[in-house]
């Protein structure tokens, strides 16, 4: 089992299925790892945060430090210690 | 001065400002756009122009049909604007969270307001008015965010204008929305000088929207995958209300460009691209001020104590 923890932020919307928690920490050097541990804790998040290939959905953003994962190395990237994993649905602006 | 003759062709063409002194680096200049001196305000006024004119160039849009448009403000007063100048009646779907100056603008220019619940955001203003235009075949919907005019005035005006006034630009930074902005002064910008890097910032408005019943509710806006944004876009990061209010204040604190809080954000975003340009190289970062302060002013955002502001942005869309 990996040392490094994350802390994971949830939107509003993913709460009801996270114990009611705002963050949660959860172990991992990567952030799929990172979601994984979450996914083993909270089984209700996976459908909503990946598709059936694995791959984050759509209609998630996913940050690490605030950083979108999706121009980092995807879920491949890496997380250190005390790191932040943010997920959030895209929303509109204008 | 010129003499004009409509408010309407005083759209673009806006001035860039030195703002080096509130970069963390002697090798990495920071400018501003100032997008707050279009005529209704905003960034928003050349889209909007941009896709009146378009429509009425298909015939669609004659003087007497009714626009209908979701916008959280600036595209939605912009609208009203060239809307009064040119005879056009306007509805604009408003999310209740936006600040009440937003509100009283738009009915100054005199928009109809159609309210959405302000717990959905603007994916819920999106959603209310895609249900009324397709209830109302009549109306010219020209949805900002799949509307072709939206990054193409950006490709056309906004990202010529920063080349010819800054042609050593290295990073152009944006707030993302509709992604407009980013897509089309980021094609037009990396079309010229092919390194240069771009990066969006945006708030983390989906943390607190309750409306969604899942996050398949959620929204792209289509310009951003018909534009290819992510090819075009180095990167995107979330900059959280504190650290917007922080910059909005150091931008009128310490370079006297009184702005809106989106401009903090990318404000924000600019100096955090500045920090990380290796030691000993220069550049040239370009960033948006998207809008002027006083649509916020009754926020309290330049005047309160700070975290209390934060907190209350939380339930405020001022992107």
């Amino acid at each position: 089992m990996s040392s490094t923890t994350a802390l994971v932020r949830l939107p509003t919307v993913l709460r009801p299925q996270a114990g009611g928690n705002t963050t949660v920490n959860a172990e991992g050097e990567t952030v799929g790892e990172v979601l994984s541990t979450l996914v083993s804790t909270y089984p209700g998040l996976g459908p909503t945060i990946l598709d059936d290939d694995g791959d984050v959905r759509k209609f998630v953003n996913l940050y690490v430090n605030d950083e979108d994962i999706r121009f980092l190395d995807q879920l491949d990237t890496t997380v250190a210690d005390g790191d932040e994993v943010a997920i959030l649905p895209a929303v509109a602006g204008g | 001065m010129a003499v004009y003759s409509s408010v309407t062709e005083l759209i673009g063409s806006t001035p860039i400002v030195d703002v080096s002194q509130l970069s963390p680096s002697p090798n990495v200049k920071i400018f501003a756009k100032l997008e707050g001196q279009n005529p209704a305000g905003s960034v928003k006024d050349r889209i909007a122009m941009a896709m009146i004119a378009a429509a009425e160039e298909s015939g669609e849009l004659v003087p007497g049909r009714i626009i209908i448009e979701p916008s959280s403000g600036n595209t939605g007063i912009a609208l009203a604007m060239i809307s009064r100048a040119r005879g056009y009646r306007l509805k604009i779907v408003l999310p209740e969270s936006v600040t009440i100056e937003r509100r009283q603008a738009l009915e100054a220019y005199g928009a109809e307001i159609i309210p959405s619940p302000g717990a959905e955001g603007s994916n819920g203003a999106v959603r209310l008015a895609k249900e009324l235009s397709s209830q109302n075949p009549d109306w010219v919907f020209l949805y900002q965010y799949g509307n072709e005019a939206n990054p193409t005035a950006h490709y056309r005006t906004t990202g010529p204008e920063i080349l010819a006034d800054l042609p050593d630009v290295t990073h152009f930074v944006a707030g993302l929305g509709t992604s407009g902005t980013l897509m089309g002064v980021g094609t037009y910008l990396k079309e010229q000088k092919p390194d240069v890097k771009i990066y969006a910032v945006e708030p983390p408005s989906g943390e607190h929207v309750e409306g969604l019943r899942s996050l398949d509710d959620g929204y792209v806006p289509p310009v951003f995958d018909k534009w290819g944004g992510m090819e075009i876009l180095d990167g995107k990061r979330i900059v959280r209300p504190l650290e917007s209010l922080v910059w909005t204040r150091r931008l009128v604190n310490e370079a006297g460009i009184f702005a809106g809080i989106s401009s903090g954000a990318a404000l924000a975003g600019a100096v955090k691209v500045a920090a990380r340009v290796p030691e000993g190289d220069t550049a040239n970062i370009v960033f948006v001020v998207c809008d002027g302060a006083w649509k916020y002013l009754s926020t309290g955002a330049y005047t309160e104590p700070i975290d209390d502001v934060a907190a209350k942005l939380d339930e405020i869309i001022y992107f």
